[in-house]
């Protein structure tokens, strides 16, 4: 639908462009994404001994494939983070959150995911942080709500 | 993997919300439509009229601004019978699309023939534009339901040749 301005000079339209776009997962990420159905996380183990989290399937700095699945975490350290003040839309959470990239313990990459606190002044870099998962999981990676401060943690 | 209950897939939406604004010539051809008329510009060199008009003439890379009614029918040029079904498109298959020169036009632009059996369409075939009530018309080429087979003599290969 097409609407002219209050002028009646300029006419506009509110379009919205979507695909649900189905990605097929192949083994790994198979593995990856059935594992936080179970409320578990696993990353993928390099040759030279590294764990890639969330698990590629081949080691980007060699270009091997890479080996078992282990499991990791579930806390973690966050290393790096942004505050997103006004959630928007298209957020994964409704309320004030950061996004953060999250070294899971046994990681040696982060994860990028959200981590909620009361306020802004409660993030920094090297925190503390377990999932929070949600009631129902699925098999996707909203079945972590978002990250928190680790219980028993200042 | 023969677990059976593995995650296979996982569905990651693409969304894009966004105001769109016609510009200049698309505004005009959209109120024009408003108004149950179909609206083009002329080249003011090549002298070929463009339905919907754009602004500027590809060819000639000049501004148009003459404007032209053109007729609400016109010839079909060429067509797509579609097979496959779409989200958002509830039709009976298969359906179809076809390209359509209107009568004062030099470009055919793409609309969707009804009211005939799909393997009757053909190209040549003359058609008319079906519009929805003028009480639901907008600024929108939702207006024409579609086009219809006028049941005139099909217009010979060599008249339209040039415009497919």
């Amino acid at each position: 639908m097409t609407d002219a301005n209050a002028a009646g000079e300029i006419l506009t339209a509110q379009h919205v462009m979507e695909y649900p776009y189905r990605r097929s997962l192949g083994p790994v990420l198979s593995a990856f994404f059935t594992g936080l159905r179970d409320r578990t996380i696993l990353g993928a183990r390099t040759r030279d001994g590294r764990v890639l989290v969330p698990p590629a399937e081949y080691d980007p700095e060699t270009g091997e494939a890479t080996g078992d699945l282990v499991e990791v975490g579930p806390a973690g350290t966050v290393t790096s983070w942004a505050w997103v003040h006004e959630p928007r839309d298209v957020h994964p959470l409704d309320r004030p959150f950061a996004f953060a990239l999250v070294r899971l313990d046994g990681a040696d990459s982060a994860l990028l995911h959200t981590v909620v606190v009361d306020d802004k002044a409660g993030m920094r870099t090297g925190m503390r942080v377990e999932p929070r998962w949600r009631d129902e999981t699925e098999g996707r990676i909203q079945d972590i709500e978002c990250f928190v401060p680790e219980a028993g943690v200042a | 993997m023969a677990d059976e209950s593995a995650i296979q897939s996982i569905v990651t939406p693409v969304r894009m919300e966004y105001t769109f604004t016609p510009g200049a010539a698309s505004q005009r051809f959209l109120l024009g439509l408003a108004a149950g008329k179909l609206m083009g510009q002329r080249c003011p060199e090549c002298r070929k009229v463009y339905v919907p008009p754009r602004g500027a003439c590809p060819r000639c890379g000049v501004a148009t601004r003459d404007e032209v009614e053109v007729a609400d029918r016109g010839t079909v040029t060429t067509f797509c019978i579609v097979r496959v079904p779409s989200e958002n498109i509830d039709l009976e298959l298969p359906y179809t699309a076809a390209q359509i020169l209107l009568d004062g036009a030099d470009i055919p632009f793409f609309a969707l023939i009804q009211e005939c059996p799909w393997d009757q369409v053909r190209m040549g075939m003359r058609v008319e534009a079906v519009w929805r009530p003028e009480a639901e018309w907008g600024p929108t080429f939702e207006n024409i339901r579609h086009f219809r087979p006028t049941g005139e003599p099909d217009v010979p290969f060599e008249r339209f040749q040039q415009h497919l």
